[in-house]
């Protein structure tokens, strides 16, 4: 097992030199299918629904560049990666772009060559504990046993978090959400700590969310994003813009409702007119169709759509906008200008 | 009269390497190495350079940067400060810990259940057979997955020994909780305790030796010696006047007298859990995790150690037994002194194998989030800093290193069992 690692490793390093070289956007298209990495199931993020078909706000992510690339949102293989995988997985070029919770942080941009295009979801670290057992704030969980799930970032910022605070704790490592799910309900462990998001889409497949309360504490900044390796400016761009694409459309007010009309001939508002190709080049620019970004939108609507659909406040993941508001709307979110 | 001459010395040509058939073998295993030695090269070289591409040479020095990661079990000291090569070595020692109980576990229930399949008793012979191969026809990981998820769901969380309701108690006079966390058993404490001995300074390798323990090996050991002298000075007694002498009240004394006075003067007491905050506090704690893998991996290979044993055991001729009862000897020296040195003889070299295969399967310790070296350097070290070549490597490097020692060990103990054959 442990040569077949060595020489899996091998090969690795084989693939990705050579993917690296022919240019992922040729290689997508020649492949007629993206192939994203997603996690292996978090409930509004990305999980497969009781049809089998992969859904959720990190999904819209893969499906929006699918459909801007192939024209297709359903030209999407679905790689499930787990923490420990999905690195090595983009890296080896076995998936394109992976859209997986992932923090975008200085070591895995630099040291790791990897690209982050940008931020789909402000995230932070936090807590969640049964309501029974009477904590109302992170600071007093001395001693407390900690399901976390291993190799993200989130171990690290616990150890700092504790550290900083001198306080104890007892971590449980975990492989995935399910066996953390499993160990936090049985009471092995007191908390389960995870990004924000996640914890709130955990707590809303519980069978009684009510009894499970988040703690206020924010513990580290949690800049999640959809990453491309590095080297490959090109795909890079293709992604980042996807992304800017559906932010800009909720910002100019481009639904999935109104941009079939939008799109039919250019209007009075020039940028829509960009963004939707009816004026100027920018999909050739990227090496796209001029209508490569109402595709995107059409994919699963703008950027505001795909989260309130998902995530937002009226689906069972229940998450308010927070720092994921538009600039106008005194969020983070703040799309270059499409010119 | 004739003249005797030798046949001319025969030359050596550059040819004989092919058409001669004393050489040609030579030729043909020396353009094999090389063929095998250059695929190699091409192997090293092709990775050294597509790492170089990707911007990621082959280099160790991220081992002597912080972990900055906790880890639960730490039978050394450890915190997320210290670097990357000490949480490896931290995880090692877990490896090694869980190696050693489940090798020591598994063969007793083995040897146990070997024995008992050869039984008269038709439902107890069934039982063992039913019991072999039930374990050894399902994934070791499979049965690791399962004790956790059992000891998890079944057993009471800390919680529940709360209050004044409490639906669980500790056992055993108030000493030893188990909870689904873990089962909380009290430690020994000295209150004169003579210190640690701080061996390797700094160093990741860094370790503490307790000078108790060291001091209660030491009584021990000398006991043991002492025993022996007497055994020997009553067989030469029975061995001169056929008569030998009781010894048993001596044997049990010189053990046990010199022991307690050493754990008296050291002060010796027990620490005992108790629920404090959140979890127990005090005594020692053996985390499921470890508890989950050791009896999996236990179980697991218990059942073909179980079969090498009952294997053994056929290989002995039944005469050896009818001729050993022919000369007098009564059935437990015939299996101590007759079949058991024999069937060693077939038994040891599969059990190293067998050993070999428990060590390396704790590599599956992850499934149940147990920090072991794969959890640590072959994981999380692994996963923060990207370098997975250098990890593999390494952890490769760290697993031969403990085959070849178990290896090594039991062959040296083969050695010295195997019939000596004339």
């Amino acid at each position: 097992m442990k040569k077949s690692v060595f020489l899996g490793a091998l090969t690795v390093a084989g693939l990705a030199a050579g993917a690296a070289a022919a240019g992922t956007l040729d290689d997508v298209k020649a492949r007629g299918k993206l192939n994203c990495g997603v996690t292996t199931g978090l409930v509004g993020f990305a999980a497969p629904d009781e049809n089998g078909r992969w859904d959720g706000f990190d999904v819209g992510v893969c499906r929006a560049v699918a459909a801007a690339v192939l024209g297709d949102p359903d030209a999407v293989e679905f790689v499930p990666t787990t923490g420990k995988t999905r690195f090595t997985a983009l890296a080896s070029g076995e998936i394109d772009v992976l859209a997986r919770n992932t923090t975008w942080t200085f070591s895995r941009d630099v040291d790791l060559k990897f690209t982050f295009v940008g931020v789909n979801y402000y995230n932070g670290q936090g807590f969640m504990v049964p309501k029974e057992l009477g904590v109302s704030s992170a600071k007093e969980l001395d001693g407390a046993t900690v399901c976390i799930q291993t190799g993200t970032t989130t171990e690290l910022n616990l150890a700092d978090f504790f550290r900083a605070n001198n306080i104890s704790y007892e971590p449980v490592p975990i492989e995935t959400n399910a066996e953390g799910q499993q160990q936090y309900l049985a009471g092995a462990c007191d908390t389960y700590t995870t990004d924000a998001s996640g914890l709130a889409a955990t707590r809303a497949s519980f069978e009684n969310p009510a009894d499970h309360v988040v703690l206020p504490e924010i513990i580290s900044k949690e800049p999640l994003g959809p990453l491309v390796r590095h080297g490959d400016d090109e795909w890079g761009d293709v992604v980042r813009w996807t992304l800017n694409a559906l932010i800009a459309a909720e910002e100019l007010g481009i639904t999935s409702a109104n941009i079939g009309e939008l799109s039919a001939a250019a209007g009075d508002n020039p940028e829509v007119n960009r963004l939707l190709g009816t004026e100027g080049n920018l999909g050739e620019m990227l090496g796209l169709d001029a209508d490569w970004a109402v595709k995107a939108v059409q994919a699963g609507g703008n950027y505001g759509e795909l989260f309130e659909k998902n995530i937002g406040e009226n689906s069972p993941v229940g998450l308010a906008r927070g720092l994921n508001a538009q600039w106008t709307d005194g969020g983070l979110l703040y799309s270059p200008p499409f010119r | 009269m004739t003249a005797m001459t030798d046949p001319a010395r025969e030359s050596f040509r550059l040819s004989m390497l092919i058409y001669d058939t004393r050489y040609r073998s030579f030729t043909i295993q020396a353009v094999a190495l090389l063929g095998f030695m250059l695929f190699g090269a091409w192997l090293i070289s092709n990775t050294i350079t597509n790492l170089q591409t990707l911007g990621k040479p082959v280099q160790f020095g991220f081992l002597l940067e912080p972990a900055q990661y906790d880890i639960n079990q730490r039978l050394l000291d450890y915190n997320n400060r210290d670097t990357h090569l000490r949480a490896a070595f931290i995880g090692l020692t877990n490896t090694l810990l869980v190696a050693f109980l489940g090798c020591i576990a598994a063969t007793i229930l083995g040897v146990f259940v070997g024995v008992l399949r050869l039984s008269k008793n038709w439902l107890v012979a069934k039982i063992m057979a039913v019991y072999v191969e039930v374990f050894r026809n399902v994934p070791v990981l499979l049965w690791i997955v399962l004790a956790m998820a059992v000891l998890i769901e079944s057993l009471p969380s800390p919680k529940d020994f709360r209050g004044d309701n409490a639906t669980a108690s500790m056992s055993f006079f108030d000493s030893v909780a188990v909870t689904n966390r873990g089962v909380y058993i009290p430690e020994p404490l000295f209150s004169r305790s003579l210190g640690d001995v701080h061996l390797l300074g700094d160093s990741p390798l860094r370790m503490d030796l307790s000078l108790d323990l060291l001091a209660i090996v030491l009584v021990i050991i000398a006991s043991i010696f002492a025993i022996k002298k007497v055994n020997a000075r009553a067989t030469a007694i029975q061995n001169s006047t056929g008569l030998r002498p009781t010894t048993w009240h001596v044997n049990l004394g010189i053990f046990f007298v010199p022991l307690i006075v050493l754990l008296i003067a050291l002060g010796f007491h027990l620490g005992y859990p108790e629920l404090k905050g959140f979890n127990f506090q005090g005594g020692t704690h053996l985390r499921n995790s470890l508890t989950a893998l050791w009896l999996a991996l236990s179980l697991y290979t218990a059942a073909f150690i179980a079969e090498i044993v009952r294997a053994g055991i056929l290989a002995i001729s039944h005469g050896q037994t009818e001729a050993a009862g022919a000369l007098g000897l009564r059935p437990k020296r015939i299996m101590s002194l007759v079949v058991l040195p024999q069937a060693l003889r077939v038994i040891i070299p599969p059990l190293i194998s067998n050993y070999l295969n428990l060590t390396k399967n704790s590599s599956l310790a992850i499934a149940v989030g147990y920090m072991d070296i794969t959890g640590t350097l072959g994981g999380i070290t692994m996963n923060q800093t990207g370098r997975e070549l250098e990890s593999v490597l390494m952890l490769m490097l760290a697993y031969l290193i403990i085959s070849l020692s178990i290896s090594a060990v039991m062959n040296w103990y083969n050695s010295r069992v195997k019939l000596v054959e004339r």
